[in-house]
């Protein structure tokens, strides 16, 4: 035997194909050799989305804008709810940020196995690479957004705090939500559509669960809000503002739980997916 | 060190079929049921039913390093089942299979291709789905692009482009892949005369340059050009494993029962194809009785029976006509008239029959394949069987029969001819 042939051997993969019960492991190295994919993904939803709109990317500043004022007549002249002493539509729109982001990355992860499924009825790449290419999808439109906020900032002469540094793992904390939570709505779509038509309820309600309008520790006693906080949204929501504006901190206990459920939903959120991924391809 | 590269071992895949019906006997078992409902509902399984069909059963062969295998078998036999999981696409209920080396799949050109991006954005897009780094994307960029012949058109987005330059285009990049074992399914059954033969002198190449190929076509001719054995699957089931010419023999003639007639048995016709649903498929001949040897001097004809459970609009039904090697002669569709197309509109839910003459002194001399398509263009494809039924066209009589010597081309027409003498 020559030593290329010993070399190309060694080089040789060997893939067992059988039927699988239970559980499966993550298998994060197939996922990491596939890591381009993702990118090459993401880019793909960026590049299309403003494919032949008239205003392209200017929808990234005015979705977020709309909401800010329908959500500051809300809260604002309705219900007269307080803002921590900043002007309502900066104090608005700074928790739009991360929501829209959230909200975006959340319904797109959840249709993302139904929306590839031409795909993933072709071609083997591990799957969990459609939800992770969704969650970033909308990245570059808070990017844009969080330059309208800075403006705002500037308009508001509104310094950050020295908290700021905070703002990427609060980000994070978004997109960890979105996905945990987008992996298993993936997943339970490709069996029953159902979920598609739940999403949008879902996300609006949920909206309205979260602090965007209102500031938590304003509207929710203080012997719930740790409850309240089981909501990973708020942690995220709060935490952002804080660390901005420079509204009342979220408390560590807050923190915690968000945190904690977030990589809850994330941790079980992978394992149910590997689980279904295995009938994908038959049933979307 | 092993020279085997696929092993395939007792393969079998069960899917289930038709409308869910969850029964419940009694009280108590639907207490069970209800209490148990929870769990199946996040495990995505449902009421146990018999309502299952093996895809594939039992099927077990090996293909050596740098065999091109051929397989070969009507709709329905489960080969493209076959296919999706050595692809990893899905996987097996039963039995195993075993794979060295890195596997490229070609289920389909142009897979993840948008319409929205350009020929450019789409070659780096697709690659990276067919495995590709993006560093050897780069390196074979041009090569693509000169292989698709679309270079002046690299920068407009694809929904832009003719069919057949979007074939052309994915097609390049596929065959830009290099992984040492390539599955690969119908995709010459698509594109012009031109662009199936590039198609076909690509995966000689590959075959050429010793990877393993699995190779699935109803193309009898690419088969036997481009494989040494072929498998034939019927129902799910493997029947002969032999050399590519004995293995398309066998197909054509004992693989179909020669009757001159075919009927669709409910399994044989797959879900999707609803509200389409095919009866039967008859030749006959000009007395009209169903017959599997044809005389190439009297008219014929070809008849689909078939129903529609649903009204479908601009639904059209017809025949492809090829040789015995899978060369096409024709296609035809009983809405070609533009008139009548616009006429029936929506045809009602009902039984019906096609049919379509085939006029004296056409055919030549051999042995032919029906094919049928039942679609909305553009819209859906209903069913389509390119292999659905066989018959024998027999030359006495036709022009030229005087001379004992086979007749070349598809065709054998009575053509007028006129001789003068000139005068010197």
């Amino acid at each position: 035997m020559s030593e290329s042939a010993l070399a190309q051997k060694h080089q040789e993969e060997v893939i067992i194909l059988r039927p699988s019960r239970g559980w499966s492991a993550l298998n994060l190295g197939d996922l990491w050799r596939y890591r381009e994919l993702i990118f090459f993904l993401t880019w793909r939803d960026i590049l299309v989305r403003y494919k032949q709109t008239v205003l392209g990317a200017s929808w990234a500043i005015i979705q977020p804008l709309i909401n800010m004022i329908v959500l500051s007549v809300i809260f604002g002249s309705f219900a007269k709810m307080s803002t921590a002493g900043i002007p309502r539509p900066i104090f608005t729109f700074a928790a739009l940020l991360p929501w829209g982001l959230f909200s975006k990355a959340l319904s797109d992860t959840g249709r993302s196995i139904l929306a590839n499924r031409s795909m993933i009825t072709k071609i083997y790449f591990p799957r969990l690479i459609i939800p992770l290419s969704s969650v970033l999808g909308g990245v570059v439109d808070f990017g844009i957004q969080f330059v309208i906020l800075i403006l705002m900032m500037f308009y508001y002469s509104i310094l950050p705090t020295p908290a700021v540094w905070l703002l990427p793992l609060f980000i994070l904390l978004a997109l960890i939500t979105a996905l945990g939570f987008g992996l298993w709505l993936s997943a339970l779509n490709a069996l029953y559509r159902d979920v598609g038509h739940i999403l949008p309820v879902l996300t609006q309600l949920w909206l309205l669960i979260s602090p965007v309008g209102y500031s938590a520790q304003d509207v929710v006693p203080t012997q719930w809000q740790l409850i309240y906080a089981l909501n990973p949204m708020v942690g995220v929501v709060e935490g952002f503002r804080w660390a901005l504006l420079g509204t009342p901190p979220p408390s560590t206990a807050m923190l915690v739980a968000s945190t904690a459920i977030s990589i809850g939903l994330l941790v079980t959120g992978m394992y149910y997916f590997r689980r279904m991924e295995r009938i994908f391809a038959d049933v979307v | 060190m092993s020279d085997i590269a696929i092993r395939v071992e007792n393969l079998g895949k069960q899917y289930k079929i038709g409308a869910q019906i969850d029964r419940y006997r009694t009280l108590r078992d639907s207490i069970v049921a209800a209490a148990r409902w929870p769990t199946r509902l996040l495990r995505g399984e449902r009421a146990p039913e018999d309502n299952t069909i093996w895809a594939l059963n039992g099927v077990s062969f090996e293909v050596r390093k740098g065999e091109v295998l051929g397989v070969i078998g009507r709709n329905g036999a489960g080969k493209s089942t076959l296919l999706k999981i050595l692809a990893r696409v899905t996987e097996p209920s039963s039995g195993f299979a075993e794979i060295h080396g890195r596997v490229g799949s070609l289920l389909e050109v142009g897979t993840g291709f948008h319409p929205e991006l350009t020929g450019r954005e789409n070659i780096a897009l697709n690659g990276a789905i067919l495995g590709m780094r993006r560093s050897e994307i780069e390196r074979k960029f041009d090569e693509i692009v000169e292989f698709s012949g679309v270079e002046k058109f690299i920068d407009t987005p694809v929904k832009r482009y003719s069919s057949g330059m979007y074939l052309r285009l994915a097609f390049a990049v596929a065959a830009h892949l290099e992984p040492q074992i390539l599955v690969v399914d119908e995709i010459l059954a698509v594109g012009d005369a031109e662009f199936q033969r590039k198609c076909l002198g690509k995966m000689n190449d590959v075959a050429q340059e010793g990877r393993t190929v699995l190779f699935v076509s109803h193309n009898m001719s690419a088969i036997l050009r481009l494989t040494r054995e072929t498998i034939i699957l019927e129902k799910g089931r493997l029947v002969l494993r032999a050399p590519s010419n004995q293995a398309v023999d066998y197909y054509l003639t004992a693989g179909f029962a020669q009757t001159g007639e075919r009927h669709w048995q409910p399994d044989e016709i797959p879900a999707n194809a609803a509200p389409f649903r095919t009866i039967a498929l008859r030749v006959r001949n000009s007395q009209g009785q169903v017959v599997d040897t044809l005389r190439s001097t009297e008219p014929a004809t070809l008849e689909i029976e078939y129903r529609l459970e649903a009204p479908i609009a601009g639904l059209r039904v017809g025949v492809y006509l090829m040789t015995g090697h899978g060369e096409l002669i024709f296609t035809s569709f009983d809405t070609d008239d533009p008139e009548r197309y616009e006429q029936l509109g929506v045809r009602a839910a009902g039984r019906y029959l096609s049919r379509v003459a085939i006029p004296a002194d056409f055919l030549n001399e051999g042995r032919y394949m029906v094919g049928i398509n039942a679609s909305a263009f553009r819209v859906r494809s209903y069913f389509q069987d390119e292999n659905a039924l066989a018959f024998t066209v027999d030359a006495s009589g036709a022009p030229g029969m005087q001379w004992l010597e086979p007749r070349l081309g598809l065709i054998r027409p009575r053509l007028e001819w006129q001789i003068d003498a000139l005068p010197e």
